[in-house]
């Protein structure tokens, strides 16, 4: 065991136990138990994992091998919007390339970073199913279908950087 | 609704509360319905009138105001009025068994859907044992229709006849294949087709407890799911009786977490029960050792959006469409560089040339249609000399190819089909669970001899070693995204090789 950790920031340790008050009686808890977290929080602090691990009754090594297998959870905060961007072979047939290079020298970022004014995380995502009318993105839960790089530009315009994540 | 379907009905809303105009006192009431798969017409508008639904489409937000001057509540003439919706040649030529109800009905009412044949299969079930509708389901000759294309009937026989306490029934809603999306269609257009087909399931293989596991990246299929599963459970089709039968059936929904791989069954299985989703060895099958170690039934959401009508119309009305050994319809969907875009339902037999050009009118671009991509990433890429493959699974794979769950993406002469074999690699390298040593450093590896052999070092060395580590990962992974990642790679390889060599002259045209 290591030495004494820091406490837990009441946010967190308050979102980790309602996660678990509310999914920790299902069975195979642990992902609804991450997603409620990243819900509340938008990412799932690795420092929550010992936390995560006693209250299921689970090792550390379990929860940390769950949360960096899945591309999805997030072990660092992202920024105040998340833009999923498809990467996959639909939106590359019609020009999802050159959308991820507009998009990555627009918010002066690579993939899973953070524009530097905070506004922005962009992530790649392996389909929206959306394959008809790409390229397609996705900004917090909204989809966004044909998106040009001009259309870019408009979407990051039009407020979407300040709403809730 | 990506292309604004939500802004039209906010404008239509906002107009019919500031009255009609024309004096008209019309009663609107605005139905958001799912797609009916027609993308290139979205956002899509019908007007139910005397004559039957009236479609208006693509509708913007600022066509409100003209098309209610024009009587779109009667109608009326207009540059968008497509005419009554089913005499489109798009929809009306498609055979939608397992669709119909798509962009037809409001996925949110258990009253439409019943008034639309809704709960018919479950009654039919409900009269005969649990083994006549195993039966019934084998001999429709339906197949799995996530891509394995395995008889489902006998699947689900295997489960019925495995003696447990505790069975389970699982729907594979994870479609993270690139060029599809009829499940998500179906989710969001008609759920509640999808919990019937998962009810009559259970009943027949006697499971009491089935889960839906969603990808995370479709939260409109969430919402719709969620409301119809709480509608079912206040009706009494979900619970401790189903439909007074004293059979109880509990579902729910889950979601994944942005692993391509939870599509595979067994590492679909291995989330669900709270772990990394890596892969299990088969044997045991899921059928027999599946969640939790009991007896499941996977399915793909397709599959068991089918069920009801085979229950309701028979195994016969379904076995006589199809070719072959594949029976019935596929909802096709046509993606990428594709000028009408979208799901066409067909029964088995159709050609890849006439969903790309009768349906799918050519490229979006304009440009020639040089390849297209079919059955996913782990899909090979053809040329047009293939293009009169009929939809069939034999026929797909006796031409070197692999029908999966009927994404089509189309591309037109701008690709440069060396750069989407290394994006082949890629992708099974970011996606690879890690279990088996092919995959995880195979892909790896398959990227740096492509990188090398485009980069014209040593070609002919590179290409042998390509088709040797592509040898190696065929033959020595343990499911199919390492098994079938060499398809894609070395059918662009086989049929495209000039774009491999170093300065390809199309490499070297693309703008």
């Amino acid at each position: 065991m290591t030495g004494q950790a820091m406490p837990l920031p009441v946010a967190e340790r308050a979102a980790v136990l309602d996660a678990i008050a509310a999914n920790g009686r299902l069975q195979g808890s642990l992902l609804p138990v991450l997603h409620a977290i990243q819900e509340r929080l938008a990412w799932v602090p690795p420092r929550t994992v010992p936390l995560i691990a006693t209250e299921l009754n689970l090792s550390r090594a379990e929860v940390h091998g769950v949360l960096g297998f899945y591309h999805y959870f997030r072990q660092s905060p992202p920024g105040r919007r998340v833009i999923y961007l498809c990467r996959a072979e639909a939106c590359q047939a019609v020009g999802a390339v050159q959308l991820e290079a507009h998009a990555k020298q627009r918010l002066g970022v690579e993939f899973h970073g953070t524009s530097a004014d905070g506004r922005y995380t962009l992530e790649p995502v392996y389909c929206l199913g959306n394959c008809a009318c790409g390229p397609s993105l996705m900004i917090g839960r909204e989809l966004h279908a044909r998106v040009t790089p001009a259309r870019f530009d408009a979407l990051l315009g039009e407020g979407n950087g300040e709403g809730e994540a | 609704m990506a292309l604004g379907a939500g802004r039209v009905a906010k404008a239509l809303a906002a107009a019919a509360s500031r009255g009609l105009g024309n004096g008209e006192d019309d009663a609107l009431r605005i139905v958001r319905t799912g797609s009916r798969g027609a993308f290139w017409l979205e956002p899509l508008l019908e007007v139910e009138t005397p004559a039957g639904r009236i479609a208006y489409g693509p509708v913007q937000p600022e066509d409100v105001p003209g098309l209610l001057a024009a009587g779109l509540l009667k109608g009326g003439a207009h540059r968008l009025r497509l005419g009554p919706v089913e005499s489109i040649p798009y929809i009306r030529n498609q055979e939608r068994l397992t669709c119909g109800r798509l962009g037809v009905v409001d996925p949110g009412s258990l009253d439409d859907y019943r008034r639309h044949h809704g709960y018919r299969g479950l009654e039919a079930a409900l009269q005969m044992p649990p083994a006549s509708a195993c039966e019934l389901v084998k001999e429709s000759g339906l197949r799995g229709r996530g891509g394995a294309a395995f008889p489902t009937g006998i699947k689900w026989r295997t489960v019925h006849d495995a003696v447990a306490p505790q069975k389970y029934v699982v729907c594979n809603a994870d479609e993270g294949d690139s060029g599809t999306f009829s499940d998500r269609l179906l989710m969001e257009g008609d759920p509640f087709c999808l919990i019937e087909g998962m009810t009559i399931a259970a009943l027949a293989v006697g499971a009491t407890r089935g889960t839906i596991y969603l990808r995370c990246e479709y939260p409109h299929a969430q919402a719709a799911l969620a409301t119809a599963l709480a509608a079912a459970y206040e009706n009494g089709l979900l619970g401790t009786d189903v439909r007074g039968s004293g059979r109880a059936f509990d579902l729910e929904l889950r979601l994944g977490a942005g692993a391509y791989i939870c599509g595979e069954e067994t590492s679909l299985l291995e989330s669900l029960e709270g772990r990394r989703g890596q892969v299990r060895f088969k044997p045991p099958l899921p059928a027999l050792s599946g969640l939790f170690g009991a007896p499941t039934l996977v399915n793909n959401v397709v599959t068991f959006a089918t069920v009801p009508a085979i229950l309701e119309r028979g195994a016969r009305w379904y076995r006589e469409y199809g070719l072959g050994r594949s029976r019935g319809s596929l909802p096709i969907q046509l993606a990428g560089n594709i000028a009408r875009g979208g799901l066409v339902e067909k029964a088995f037999g159709v050609t890849l040339r006439e969903l790309l050009y009768d349906y799918g009118g050519g490229s979006r671009s304009g440009r020639p249609i040089r390849a297209v991509q079919v059955g996913g990433p782990l899909g090979a890429y053809w040329p047009e000399s293939k293009f009169d493959t009929p939809v069939d699974y034999e026929a797909f794979a006796q031409a070197g190819g692999m029908l999966g769950h009927g994404g089509i993406v189309a591309f037109d002469d701008s690709v440069d089909l060396a750069a989407q074999a290394r994006y082949a690699m890629e992708f099974c390298a970011i996606e690879s669970c890690g279990k088996c040593t092919p995959c995880r450093i195979g892909s790896t590896r398959g990227v740096e001899v492509i990188d090398r052999l485009r980069a014209g070092e040593r070609p002919a060395m590179q290409e042998a070693l390509l088709r040797d580590l592509c040898n190696t990962m065929t033959h020595g992974s343990l499911c199919a995204l390492g098994g079938l990642t060499p398809l894609p790679v070395l059918s662009a390889l086989d049929h495209f090789p000039g774009d491999f060599a170093s300065m390809a002259p199309v490499a070297a045209a693309r703008s």
